[in-house]
């Protein structure tokens, strides 16, 4: 199948279409929203939240005897305000540690709902048939009216993004500073982390709610290798989750037995493993680079302060010295005679008969880096520097 | 009560047994988000061995469960040691990714066979007494039962051999360290157990309830003792308890049994949470209360200590002057001295009030310290 059947497909198939803008939307609203959440270092809240919403998601079946995606969305986002709220309230009245609240809430808010889903599975009437496609999610049952709901439900989330921009930034960075500036922060907090539990409402009828974690966290920590900035980060959240979301749906589609949820995640966590490769300056591969570049300065300098130190003890500063004795210098550190090519090169030594000797530019050079770091100079300075990228 | 129904209880009181008393060290180790990461995870070793034995009762499974949850671990440690995620994001990265491989794996792979990721994520421990240990003919009862004794034995041996290095560890690794303990080989073992335990348990209970049964019980018990041996055993009583009677509460409700365990042992935390002795919701509330007014009535009796035996003490010991001087309103007041009164620490003398000696020697103290 060729690109042009797929963007076909993709405008005018109603499944693949429906199934694609559905995916997109959850992956720009959690991208976005999940930002918020890793900065404040709330990763695996999503995590929990996603759970805590199915007891929810059955009640507000149960209460209404409603199938509208609104009411049963309605219920997950009580059911998980209400889970996120023990958690803190745990961990604020007793010494139980955030992640054993975490954890806590998170299993037994299934367990209840798991325990009201049978209950109302084994009910007589057939009412109830497809509440548990938001245990694993089927991207393939959504509708056009779940997509509409949850699109409308995206375009508040966005708006209150908006309105309260800079309060959330100020929360995620800096709390206190909010605080003191009399920010009600408390209040900010609870409309932060609704948001957060609505975006992730929004996802469970496809993604499910054991991998809806992943579309939080996943296109913030992204996202986060490429800037620096907090309105670049999440817009390039949005769009990595929606491109995710979009290319998962048509592969899905494309192959058969391939389900939705978990393609989208496999695809998204690509994009995180290329982002911690690639990313300019924080990616994995660049600091490797740098790291690279910095030693072998590093080993360069050492050696041409090594002959510096030995020209001093003769009248003549371009008094020529072997390798082998600044192979001895260098105690093992590093290979003289490379460095000193390299210098060769950069024209701060000069090859004669009897060695190396410096020039005068290459004297300078070493003055100025004495003068600049009074630093220890050779197999000192390498050793030190070593000990302290380790500790890096 | 038939014996299909105490042979299902029982194999949930082992399970839940299992569960507890690793779970204390979870939740003392502040590693249980990790091992809701590995109880997702172990369906990926699940998948990996029953592709290649093709069977899915053989011992491979185990192994192979083992080691997906220890890579589980090691990603997870990997990817934080870059320092371009934080701790938690790793493990909300890791496990995702992992499980998702396993289900694609599942639905693309294993067909028709009986392994799908509901009964890995729920369990139903309803099927139990029907998969029987058959040995040269003979029936000796549930598999569930032997295989969760043997976990359950096997998480004992563990926690009774390496006791004191695992509270080292635990309470103080820095000095595991230093006294030659290898705290790095305690948490890798602790891992491997809990992807043992989940991936035998799986089919009882199912992994999400799992996390349940591995959190509930020993933070429940947290609430009520400061000393590991009682946290340890407490635990195992809540998990017993939680099992026992979240069966019973499936068989009335006709629901799943796994998720009413869950519900149950939530349940039992609530009420720890609210009536703990020392550390529940109501007696810090009682406490604080309590607080209040000790803190009102030593205000009390420094403020009729300082104006003492001075011109003005007339004037400052009304009962209408602490209404004004100390903004208090006048049913308070009025109950402040009340108790002050009734602990013999002031006497009222004609609408006016006097320290006793008690009452002097209580502010001076106060004032003193």
């Amino acid at each position: 199948m060729n690109l042009l059947q797929i963007l076909h497909d993709l405008l005018f198939d109603y499944t693949l279409r429906t199934v694609a803008l559905g995916a997109a939307s959850i992956g720009i609203v959690s991208g976005a929203l999940g930002c918020f959440a890793v900065l404040r270092k709330q990763s695996l809240l999503g995590d929990a939240i996603s759970h805590a919403a199915l007891p929810g998601i059955v009640l507000a079946f149960l209460l209404t005897r409603s199938k509208e995606p609104l009411v049963l969305m309605l219920g997950a986002v009580a059911a998980g305000l209400v889970g996120t709220l023990l958690i803190l309230r745990i961990v604020s009245s007793t010494r139980i540690k955030y992640d054993s609240a975490l954890g806590f809430i998170l299993s037994v808010f299934f367990g209840l709902g798991l325990m009201l889903l049978t209950f109302v599975q084994h009910m007589p009437d057939a009412s109830q048939a497809g509440l548990d496609k938001f245990l694993f999610g089927q991207a393939a049952t959504l509708l056009q009216r779940d997509v509409v709901t949850m699109m409308a439900l995206g375009a508040i989330v966005f708006l209150l993004v908006a309105i309260f921009w800079k309060e959330f930034k100020l929360l995620s960075f800096d709390p206190e500073y909010a605080a003191s500036l009399g920010y009600p922060v408390r209040g900010l907090d609870i409309l932060l982390t609704t948001l957060l539990v609505v975006s992730i409402v929004i996802g469970l009828q496809a993604v499910g709610v054991v991998l809806m974690s992943a579309m939080v966290i996943a296109p913030a920590a992204a996202a986060r290798q490429w800037t620096n900035r907090l309105g670049v980060m999440v817009a390039l959240a949005a769009i990595f989750g929606a491109l995710s979301g979009v290319s998962g749906a048509v592969l899905s589609s494309l192959t058969p037995r391939l389900s939705t949820g978990p393609t989208i995640v496999l695809i998204i966590c690509n994009v995180v493993v290329v982002s911690l490769l690639f990313a300019p300056n924080r990616g994995l591969i660049w600091s490797w680079a740098r790291r690279r570049r910095n030693r072998r300065q590093l080993h360069q300098e050492s050696v041409l302060l090594d002959l510096y130190t030995l020209a001093s003890q003769h009248a003549d500063m371009s008094h020529p010295h072997t390798t082998a004795v600044l192979q001895a210098m260098s105690a093992g550190q590093t290979d003289a005679g490379r460095n000193l090519q390299a210098l060769a090169g950069q024209g701060l030594v000069r090859a004669e008969s009897g060695g190396w000797s410096l020039t005068t530019a290459g004297a300078e050079e070493a003055q100025r880096l004495l003068s600049a770091a009074s630093a220890p100079a050779g197999a000192e300075r390498i050793s030190q520097a070593m000990q302290g990228e380790v500790g890096l | 009560m038939n014996a299909a129904q105490f042979q299902i209880q029982l194999i949930a009181v082992l399970a839940a047994s299992s569960c507890a008393l690793l779970g204390v060290f979870l939740v003392l180790r502040r590693m249980v988000m990790m091992s809701d990461a590995i109880s997702h995870t172990v369906l990926l070793g699940i998948v990996l061995g029953f592709f290649m034995t093709g069977d899915l009762a053989s011992p491979y499974l185990v192994i192979g469960a083992a080691l997906t949850g220890l890579l589980t671990v090691t990603l997870v440690e990997l990817l934080f040691r870059t320092r371009l995620v934080r701790e938690d994001a790793a493990i909300g990265l890791v496990f995702p990714a992992l499980f998702s491989i396993a289900v694609i794996l599942v639905s693309r792979y294993a067909g028709q066979v009986h392994l799908d990721t509901d009964a890995v994520l729920l369990g139903e421990l309803a099927y139990a007494p029907f998969d029987r240990l058959v040995i040269l003919g003979n029936d000796l009862g549930p598999v569930g039962i032997y295989l969760m004794g043997g976990i359950l034995l096997l998480n004992l041996a563990f926690i009774a051999l390496l006791y004191k290095e695992l509270k080292l560890a635990t309470f103080d690794s820095g000095l595991a360290v230093t006294l030659g303990f290898a705290p790095a080989l305690i948490h890798y073992l602790l891992m491997g157990l809990v992807s043992v335990t989940a991936v035998s348990a799986f089919e009882v209970v199912g992994s999400v309830l799992l996390v349940a049964l591995m959190v509930a019980p020993p933070i429940t018990a947290y609430l009520l003792t400061d000393r590991l041996p009682r946290m340890l055993g407490l635990s195992v009583l809540f998990g017993a308890a939680a099992a026992i009677s979240g069966y019973w509460l499936a068989h009335w409700l006709d629901a799943s049994i796994a998720g009413s365990m869950a519900a149950m042992a939530g349940l039992f935390f609530g009420i720890a949470w609210l009536l703990a002795p020392q550390r529940g919701l109501i007696a810090i509330a009682r406490r604080r209360k309590q607080q209040r007014w000790e803190f009102a009535q030593t205000m009390l009796t420094i403020h009729l200590l300082n104006h003492e035996g001075l011109p003005e003490a007339w004037q400052e010991s009304r009962l209408e002057h602490f209404q004004e001087h100390m903004r208090w309103n006048p049913d308070f007041t009025d109950q402040v001295v009340q108790r002050a009164v009734s602990q013999r620490w002031i006497e009222r003398v004609n609408g006016h009030l006097e320290l006793t000696d008690e009452g002097r020697q209580r502010a001076r103290v106060t004032l003193s310290s």
